[in-house]
């Protein structure tokens, strides 16, 4: 029998050669941007152990567990109500965003664009840009989450809702209702269960978030990581640090109870 | 014939998908009170005719008059109230699952009273929720008013989406293959009182099906679309379950 079947290994033609070596060359390039030192990856052992044997074991000292669980109380106020003033603002702006809804190609395209831009700019950055505007402390913080939350639901709460089952739609627009009344009787509690995860993700990454604004002064326990370091205060920091783990991993274990809790096995 | 008022007439009327004809030069006329059974081929076109005929897509030619108005033109507010006298019955039910049975039958008035106080049958006039009870009562499904809606059986769905169909008294009812999505005794069901309310309140009504005992039994008239064509157009007493087989070729 004729062997038919095809060469194991292609030959790759030389424009895909190319792109290939132009590839691993702009990495070594970036490589050595990033200052990557082999010599200091090999130095870097002793010094990390160093680092944490001076942080082990870490601060427990109950005065400073209750001062540090008071900044992680307010970090949680922080995420916490940014994240829902965002999820609220989200919705009329995801409205303007979601294609073949209410608004106009233009106006999606303006919204989803201005989305984009939020969403470029990291939430440290809007951490200083608040800061300036309403000065140092929690509020601050707040504000940046709140602006973060909407350039992130305001986008996926568009794509929910372009997403979500058309036939409850179609039924209602051939009884001759109007868009809007469309929108809020068919559309949104089509898309609920999308936006009730996509909310609890948010909150997840509002937390995340708070954990760090404390750095540039715009409150929660980013400030006390921060002095830790500045005072070469490891055991403190590295509480901090464990803090913020467990309650990260604690909030995506409350969303994803909260998820299945509220949303059920369908979706 | 006695000339009596008509509710629905297709002149001439054609549809291409880009390039893709649908059917073409189909015309008729549907006179008030009428039961007119559509049928024809899987993708003969029977659902976009329908649709072309509700103004829920425009037509590529000719020209649809619907209860006295050019449905293929209006736009706009002309079109919501247009809509507004017209009911629609599709395949699926199409309920809002995670609403009530009686706010989605509180929907189907959104046409004629647009606005907040029909989002849901808590916010909803006294009489429009009792016209929604009596919608309900009529399907008899009174007792289910304040399940939700996904967590019905089909039939039972199905009578819902009709009750949302009639609670705003239309004049005319388009239902595209109302029992397709049944087992054979809930579907017998649903068409039995479909058809008695139907014929209770002289409404004007253009079903499709593909089962041809239905056809015959409930309308008084049958069109048949084959080839891109209207093939067939002719009163059900005069045909046989033999001529509409030949009609699937
Ligand atoms: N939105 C669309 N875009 C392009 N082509 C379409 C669209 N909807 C339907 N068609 C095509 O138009 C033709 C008619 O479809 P239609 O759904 O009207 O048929 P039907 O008679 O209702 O069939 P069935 O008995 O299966 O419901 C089919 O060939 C289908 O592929
Ligand atoms: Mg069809």
């Amino acid at each position: 029998m004729a062997d038919i079947s095809p060469t194991r290994f292609e030959r790759p033609t030389g424009l895909a050669f190319l792109g290939y070596a132009s590839g691993i060359i702009i990495i070594f390039w970036c490589l050595a941007g990033a200052g990557f030192s082999v010599d200091k990856v090999l130095s870097s052992p002793p010094r990390f152990a160093d680092f944490a044997s001076r942080a082990f074991p870490p601060n427990l000292d109950p005065q400073v567990l209750s001062r540090l669980g008071t900044k992680m109380v307010e970090t949680l106020q922080i995420a916490v109500a940014g994240a829902a003033i965002g999820v609220i603002l989200s919705l009329p702006v995801a409205l303007l965003a979601a294609r073949g809804l209410i608004a106009g190609p233009w106006i999606n395209h303006i919204t989803r664009t201005a989305l984009s831009f939020v969403r470029a700019v990291p939430d440290i950055a809007w951490a200083l840009v608040f800061v300036v505007a309403v000065g140092l402390g929690p509020f601050a913080g707040m504000l940046a989450i709140v602006v973060d939350t909407i350039g992130f639901c305001g986008r996926f709460f568009a794509d929910d809702m372009e997403g979500a089952e058309k036939g409850p739609a179609e039924a209602l627009t051939a009884t001759g209702a109007r868009k809007i009344d469309v929108v809020v009787c068919a559309t949104i509690p089509a898309a609920t269960p999308a936006f009730i995860s996509t909310s609890l993700y948010a909150l997840e990454k509002a937390v995340r978030s708070s954990t760090i604004l404390g750095l540039v002064g715009a409150g929660g326990i980013g400030i006390e990581l921060k002095v830790g370091f500045d005072l070469f205060d490891y055991p403190t920091a590295m509480t901090v640090i464990l803090m913020i783990a467990v309650v990260v991993i604690g909030i995506e274990q409350v969303s994803g109870w909260a998820r299945t809790r509220i949303i059920g096995e369908e979706r | 014939m006695v000339v009596s008022a008509v509710d629905i007439e297709a002149r001439s009327i054609a549809k291409t998908y880009g390039e893709t004809p649908v059917f073409a030069d189909v015309s008729f006329r549907l006179a008030r009170g009428e039961a007119v059974a559509l049928v024809g081929a899987n993708g003969a076109g029977k659902s976009t005719l329908l649709r072309c005929l509700m103004g829920l897509i425009p037509v590529s030619d000719g020209q649809v008059n619907l209860l006295g108005v050019v449905a293929n033109t209006a736009k706009g507010r002309a079109l919501r109230t247009l809509r507004a006298r017209v009911g629609l019955v599709s395949q699926k039910h199409n309920l809002v699952p995670r609403l009530s049975v009686l706010s989605n039958v509180v929907h189907g008035l959104l046409g004629k009273e647009p606005g907040i106080r029909h989002w849901n049958h808590a916010l909803a006039p006294k009489a429009s929720r009792d016209a929604a009870m009596s919608a309900l009562e009529k399907v008899g499904l009174a007792d289910y008013a304040m399940r939700r809606a996904d967590r019905l059986s089909g039939g039972q769905s199905q009578r819902v989406a009709i009750a949302r169909a009639i609670v705003s008294a239309p004049e005319v009812l388009f239902a595209d293959e109302p029992c397709a999505s049944l087992d054979p005794s809930a579907g017998e069901d649903v068409m039995d009182l479909f058809f008695r309310l139907v014929k209770d309140e002289g409404v004007t009504v253009i079903f499709t099906s593909h089962n041809v005992d239905h056809a015959l039994r409930y309308g008084d008239r049958i069109l048949g679309l084959a080839g891109g064509a209207l093939k067939l157009d002719a009163t059900a007493a005069s045909l046989n379950p033999t001529d509409l087989r030949e009609l699937y070729g």
